[in-house]
């Protein structure tokens, strides 16, 4: 239990931190925007959006600005040199791991609920035709996104290089989770939506955030050790 | 392993200089012919890759929990001899399906996740080489990550429908064809012991850097 709660105490701070300015939300919400805006530009012609590019221009959507926002949470902790405060308190490191992931999970929800919904409007894409499988593949597609990335960017606080070695690290292990969430959400937009193949990768989402969340919780508490 | 290392090494140069003639003699398979023989590379290059994948990340794994400074060596090299296994598989594989299926390469499950391993451990090696200090850390959970995905790439091909053949392939032709089958091992065994030969020369390296470092700081005291 007091794992949980120090848990939400710490995703509580990151909170009442982000409350004060939206710095990372509000920015990382604009790039998201942009993003999309870049791709309908891109693609859109006479009106007319490709077939099967929505589900693709979301998710890098939300990979691109997931990068920026975990990037930025971090920033703030080595900025105000707070890590080390954090890393110091008496609490299990695993439970502050978790803290740190739902805070990112939360962001990036936020930011998906205006995403999803821009995506939809500019590539007319029936994303909301079954709702409940698109909250699971979005949610569970997510958490995996972060799970990695939360545990990266935290290491890459000390680093020199951190910039750019947050997309070199997260990109290549987390490309299963996004070709998952594609594929899931361009079944979701067939027509008519092809369940099964929504479910088969939905399944295979859950199958990764199991194995991301636990070897994160797990190798964590060495790679945050000096 | 100093004295291993030149009879192996004289060992393995005569497997190597007998293994044209194994496959020259093997027989030839039906229906793809002369086509097939790169089947002994092909296979041979992700047996070694299979076990420096291992390697590297049982070695990342001792490192990051046990703190021993030799498994990461080790793990440095296993890294980069996954990357160079990596490139002889995906090089003759691309080659192999340009005559068999007819394109270069095909997204599908195992190519894929193969793609995705290659890559990272090339993610490995940057990170290494660009990280800055603490990188050692960064790459040992790389090193777990990437062995983690490793199972995937085997068994992509039994979980999804690909072109690339099942697995259940070595024990078909372990049936059918014993002298294909023999062939293929003696190939394996032949880059297994090129890539024993290869980790051992490449750990050897990263203790003289460290002694060297160790020998630095001595002298500046």
């Amino acid at each position: 239990m007091r794992f949980f709660r120090v848990a939400l105490l710490v995703l509580k701070k990151d909170f009442a931190i982000e409350l004060k300015s939206y710095e990372i939300l509000s920015t990382t919400l604009f790039f998201a925007v942009s993003c999309v805006a870049i791709f309908s530009f891109a693609f859109v012609k006479d009106g007319q959006a490709p077939v099967d590019a929505a589900a693709g221009i979301l998710w890098i959507a939300i990979a691109f600005s997931g990068t920026l926002a975990l990037g930025r949470t971090f920033e703030r902790e080595r900025y105000g040199e707070t890590l080390k405060a954090l890393l110091l308190a008496p609490a299990p490191r695993p439970a502050i791991y978790l803290g740190k992931l739902l805070g990112i999970v939360t962001l990036l929800f936020a930011t998906e609920i205006i995403v999803v919904p821009m995506v939809a409007f500019l590539f007319s894409a029936p994303f909301f035709e079954r709702p409940l499988l698109l909250v699971a593949l979005l949610g569970l597609g997510t958490v995996g996104y972060a799970a990695v990335g939360t545990l990266f960017a935290a290491m890459l606080v000390r680093a020199r290089t951190r910039d750019v070695m947050l997309p070199i690290l997260l990109y290549p292990i987390t490309i299963p989770v996004i070709i998952a969430g594609v594929r899931g959400t361009s079944a979701l937009l067939a027509s008519p939506v092809d369940e099964p193949v929504a479910m088969l990768w939905i399944g295979l989402l859950s199958f990764f955030d199991v194995v991301f969340v636990t070897l994160s919780l797990w190798t964590f508490e060495p790679l945050m050790t000096e | 392993m100093k004295k291993l290392f030149v009879p192996v090494a004289a060992i393995t140069a005569l497997m190597f200089a007998y293994a044209p003639i194994a496959i020259a003699n093997a027989p030839y398979e039906s229906t793809m012919r002369l086509v097939q023989k790169i089947f002994y590379f092909h296979f041979p290059a992700w047996m070694a890759l299979t076990v420096s994948v291992t390697i590297c990340t049982v070695a990342s794994a001792l490192y990051l929990f046990k703190g021993w400074a030799k498994a990461d060596r080790i793990a440095v090299a296993a890294a980069e001899v996954t990357v160079i296994f990596g490139l002889f598989g995906l090089v003759s594989g691309s080659l192999w399906g340009r005559k068999a299926w007819g394109v270069w390469w095909q997204w599908d499950a195992r190519l894929t996740m193969a793609f995705l391993l290659e890559l990272i451990f090339f993610g490995y090696i940057l990170v290494r080489n660009y990280g800055g200090p603490g990188a050692e850390k960064l790459a040992a959970a790389m090193g777990i990550f990437g062995g983690a995905t490793a199972p995937f790439v085997y068994k992509s091909v039994d979980w999804w429908r690909t072109v690339h053949p099942k697995t259940s392939v070595m024990t078909t032709l372990g049936e059918t064809s014993p002298e294909m089958w023999f062939v293929v091992w003696f190939c394996t065994f032949t880059i297994l012991l090129f890539m024993g030969l290869l980790l051992a020369a490449r750990i050897r390296l990263e203790e003289q850097r460290a002694a060297l470092d160790e020998l630095y700081l001595a002298a500046e005291d």
